[in-house]
């Protein structure tokens, strides 16, 4: 029981102290009477039994003191003793103070806030069993590229690789860009969800048990079962006010009816490089798919997400997928089947779209924190250099220099501690608004401020403190004692020396500072290019919105198209409607599907390689109502129509790729899945499906008869086309009161949607850069500022002697301007390496543009030279009477 | 007379530890016991004696506790604790090497 025993002990000699100093000195005057009453049984009076005593008794002080140092909080008294010093040494100078914790707050608080971000988003495993073990699959294919190379994957192969791997991976399929129509009920609207078919093992093998009922049985994963659905928790809460009794219940999707037999658990997401954070509810995949697509190895409609057991890693199984692939490909050798496979961790094609971005971020904020950190460091080698004196003399006196130097340590530990908490409510803040603003950022549900969060705030605390302090503290230079105590401001060099330090640190700090501006300006750029960039038609005064028909009401394609003809007929008749026109998708909204096409008139121009089109339905109203530029032909007619509709108007850069050098007018292509043959009829302009990515070839079929049972409303009008989003959604609730409208923007706001990601990663480095700048600048004017004051006495003779006010400006300008020319030039030089990195975040934008480096160069130099200009304009009016009298 | 600082590094503990092996007892009856029991020889200087009690209340060797005294009077009385003992048994083992030592280099002259 000793340690128990020490411990009290040490407890109650922490936290009763005073309490103990009382008892020592009854312990001690104990000693001191029991001393005299021997004295006097001795024979002395008690007048010299006292004095007796008390002079055997030595010095009580000392004595008490020693006794005290025997408890075990020695240091501990001390350290409170700096404490209680450096506060009041930082309360003496509140500027100083305030300045310096505003500037840790912002280093810390940002450093905290992205920390937390890329924990969150990137780092920290799914919330499935065995993450680790958990892997997305892709089909790949050797002559054409996709999404980073991933192309989903055909149902025919999934079942293949299935059953090939079965002893040694679990395999599920999921497609999770479904969506489907919740019809009214009870009293609710109608709307549109997102929805993911998904195969009846996929819940057991992430690990996730659904928090209210079950999950989906193999029988029910069928063509015949009875049809069943799994809710998202959210989807739950949100629309049927998280009521347990729903499971047994029907709801109505696309106007047939499904029993709910589970909802999923609040923390599960499903997210994927091709999204999958806004799905609502999940299906058994064979219940829902068409027959055919569940067979075919030319349909890409599915991800595979693969439990791998322990011993198979991630390469043998890509191998092995590759080699079946490939015998698929053989085996069926149409231009859309694949020959090859490939594959990455779950979390890795969930997040890998974020991991340039965040990592850039990271690093701008590990700058803006270094250099937030120089500036400290820089202003307590200010203070330790006016303090020069006082720590002279205590040196003298006897302080050690380990004491001073804790001292030093203790100062900007508090600033650090001080602008840490002050930092991380910053961070708080900061993330609250960014799961406001970028909720369609992939796992941004797993950002939280948690105890890793917290030892991380608690590190770049100490790393502050220690950086600054220890550039303080070795700067302010124990050895030159004497000469420190003897200097007086008639002779300069230690002043001057002491500044070389400082500018050192400005050096580094501008050059810190340019590369965060020339990132930012970069960024800036490529967000304005990407703002600027033509989709290829009017974008203003463009209104868009989806509808869906649910075939279990309209069956048939005639009644589709009946419903989509009235439709448009009644939306042009709305009052304020320029024009209106129905298409699959409009311009900059999204991929929407892509078909290989071959031309009829003449083998593949290049062998193996197939052009692939993107593919929109459209109304022949349509290329009116988007202002699309018909160039050769024309229009398909409104009668080319159901079986007549195989007809196609092509863009140019489609006419460009399938017919070089030749009128493709009459000429035909042929769909390499269906076998189905089009006569092209016109060609129009070009538009961009993503003005994020490259432009691609397109290809317009009509709307009315290729099996399109979704529309986007596409309504143009002269001047307010906001005010127009009620009367037409008035309209589709007239002709059908079950069918929701969703998406319901202007074309400006639908491409904005697509360009948030670059808004945000600019904005972000440009509020970082200009933090940046500001502390650049007030470094300089901080160093210039106190150069002049250190050479006060210099002017003053110097203009005494007769000194032009001008050679005097001038002279303190190059002084101030040096170390940010040095360090611009730093900077521009670790810019050039730096951005590289950042290459794929920049659209339309050279990495080395000269226009941002000069703009970012002329911008430094003004804002240097205006910090400067004040402290050089002083010493140039300086009055050499009075300088040479501050002696 | 020898003074605290003459002392062996270290002895004046098990002087201490040793006096207090048959019954408690406070600061003042210690150094009256150790000056006692050596002949008047060793007399324990306060400056060292209540540092080295609380020294060793600080190790878990004795335990102080407030008891009323002799004379009616609270005083501060130390024991000897069961980790006390142990140490006692070892540094009386300690200092006898030592002194036989110390002895036959002495008594070699």
């Amino acid at each position: 029981m000793r340690w128990w025993d020490r411990c009290t002990m040490t407890f109650r000699a922490l936290f009763g102290r005073s309490a103990a100093g009382a008892r020592l000195d009854d312990e001690l005057g104990f000693h001191l009477d029991k001393q005299i009453a021997e004295n006097i049984a001795a024979g002395m009076n008690v007048e010299a039994a006292r004095y007796a005593a008390v002079r055997s008794f030595g010095n009580p002080a000392l004595l008490r003191e020693q006794t005290r140092a025997s408890w075990s909080w020695g240091w501990l008294e001390s350290l409170l003793h700096d404490v209680r010093y450096s506060v009041r040494t930082l309360w003496r100078a509140p500027g100083f103070s305030v300045m310096a914790i505003v500037v840790m707050a912002l280093g810390i608080g940002a450093n905290v806030a992205l920390f937390t971000v890329v924990r969150g988003v990137l780092l920290k495993p799914l919330a499935f069993r065995e993450p680790g073990q958990l892997f997305t699959l892709y089909e790949a294919d050797s002559h054409h590229k996709g999404h980073n190379g991933n192309l989903p994957v055909a149902f025919g192969s999934f079942t293949a690789w299935q059953s090939a791997t079965r002893s040694t991976v679990e395999m599920a399929a999921v497609s999770p860009w479904q969506d489907y129509n919740v019809s009214a009920e009870g009293g609710k609207l109608p709307e549109k969800v997102d929805v993911a078919w998904c195969s009846w093992n996929f819940f057991s093998e992430l690990g996730v048990t659904p928090a209210l009922g079950r999950d989906f049985t193999e029988a029910e994963d069928g063509p015949g079962a009875a049809a069943t659905v799994v809710l998202t928790n959210s989807f739950w809460m949100r629309r049927y006010s998280g009521d347990p009794g729903i499971i047994g219940k029907s709801i109505w999707l696309d106007a047939k009816p499904y029993t709910v037999i589970g909802v999923l658990p609040p923390s599960f997401v499903f997210s994927s490089a091709f999204g999958g954070n806004t799905l609502q509810i999940w299906l058994p995949v064979k219940h829902e798919a068409p027959p055919s697509l569940l067979t075919t190895f030319e349909h890409h409609e599915f991800l595979v997400i693969a439990r791998l057991s322990h011993g198979v890693t991630l390469p043998m199984l890509v191998d092995q997928l590759a080699a079946l692939q490939k015998q698929i490909q053989i085996s069926h050798a149409k231009p859309a089947v694949h020959d090859g496979a490939t594959g990455h961790s779950m979390l890795d094609d969930s997040v890998e779209n974020y991991k340039t971005p965040l990592y850039a971020l990271l690093a701008a904020t590990g700058c803006v924190l270094l250099i937030a950190c120089m500036n400290v460091a820089s202003l307590l080698v200010a203070r330790t250099a006016a303090r020069g004196k006082e720590l002279a003399i205590r040196s003298a006196l006897g302080g050690g220099m380990l004491r001073l130097m804790r001292e030093r340590l203790m100062e900007s530990l508090l600033l650090s501690a001080d602008g840490g908490a002050l930092g991380l409510m910053l961070a708080w803040g900061a993330l609250q608004w960014l799961a406001r603003a970028r909720g369609d950022m992939n796992r941004v549900e797993a950002i939280h401020i948690d105890g890793v969060v917290a030892a991380f705030t608690l590190g770049v605390i100490a790393f502050s403190a220690l950086f600054s302090g220890l550039v303080a503290a070795f700067s302010s230079g124990g050895k030159r004692l004497l000469a420190t105590l003897q200097e007086s401001s008639r002779v300069h060099s230690g002043g001057t020396a002491r500044a070389g330090l400082r500018r050192f640190l400005l050096v580094l700090q501008v050059g810190l500072t340019v590369v965060l501006l020339v990132g930012a300006g970069l960024l800036l750029k490529s967000f304005q290019r990407l703002r600027s960039s033509d989709v290829g038609v009017p974008v203003d005064n463009v209104l868009t919105m989806h509808v869906s028909l649910p075939e279990a009401r309209y069956k048939e394609p005639v009644q589709q198209v009946a419903f989509l003809e009235q439709l448009i007929e009644r939306v042009r008749a709305v009052p304020g409607v320029q024009a209106a026109g129905l298409a699959s998708v409009a311009p900059g909204e999204g991929w929407n599907g892509d078909h290989a096409m071959t031309v009829v008139e003449h083998p593949p121009l290049r062998s193996n390689e197939v052009p692939d089109l993107l593919v929109r339905g459209a109304e022949p109203g349509y290329f009116a109502a988007i202002q699309l530029p018909l160039l050769r032909g024309r229009i398909f007619t409104r009668d080319e129509r159901l079986e007549r509709a195989h007809v196609v108007v092509i863009s140019q850069s489609a006419a460009r790729v399938l017919f070089p050098n030749e009128d493709p007018i009459g000429k035909h292509l042929r769909t390499t899945t269906e076998d189905t043959v089009f006569e092209v009829v016109g060609v129009v302009g070009d538009t961009l499906w993503n003005v994020n990515a490259p432009m691609m070839p397109t290809l317009y079929w009509p709307l009315y008869g290729n099996g399109y049972s979704v529309a986007t409303i596409v309504v143009r009008a002269t001047h307010d086309v906001e005010s127009l989003a009620l009367p037409v959604q008035k309209v589709v609730s007239q002709l059908d009161p079950d069918l929701p409208v969703s998406d319901v923007m202007t074309l400006r706001e639908a491409i904005g949607k697509t360009t948030v990601d670059s808004e945000f990663d600019s904005l972000l480095v440009l509020a970082f850069a200009v933090i940046a700048l500001l502390l650049a600048a007030a470094g300089l004017y901080g160093v210039l500022a106190y150069l002049v004051t250190q050479r006060t006495n210099e002017i003053g003779i110097r203009i005494a002697l007769g000194a032009q006010r001008e050679s005097v400006l001038r002279l303190m300008l190059a002084d101030g301007l040096q170390p940010a020319l040095i360090g611009l030039v730093v900077g521009l030089v670790a810019s050039a390496v730096v951005v590289r990195e950042i290459r794929s975040m920049l659209y339309d934008t050279e990495p080395l543009d000269p226009g941002v480096f000069a703009a970012v160069a002329a911008m430094l130099l003004a804002v240097a030279a205006l910090a400067c200009i004040v402290p050089a304009w002083r010493a140039s009016r300086l009055n050499p009477m009075q300088a040479l009298r501050m002696e | 007379m020898g003074k605290p600082n003459d002392l062996v590094q270290g002895t004046l503990d098990l002087l201490i530890l040793k006096t207090l092996r048959p019954e408690a007892m406070h600061g003042w009856a210690i150094a009256k016991r150790i000056q006692q029991i050596s002949g008047e020889v060793l007399q324990v200087q306060q400056g060292s004696l209540y540092p080295a009690l609380h020294r060793l209340e600080q190790q878990g060797w004795i335990r102080g506790k407030w008891q009323e005294s002799e004379t009616g009077r609270q005083a501060k009385f130390y024991a000897l604790t069961a980790a006390g003992r142990k140490q006692l048994e070892a540094e009386t083992a300690n200092w006898n090497r030592l002194s036989a030592a110390i002895n036959l280099i002495v008594s070699e002259a």
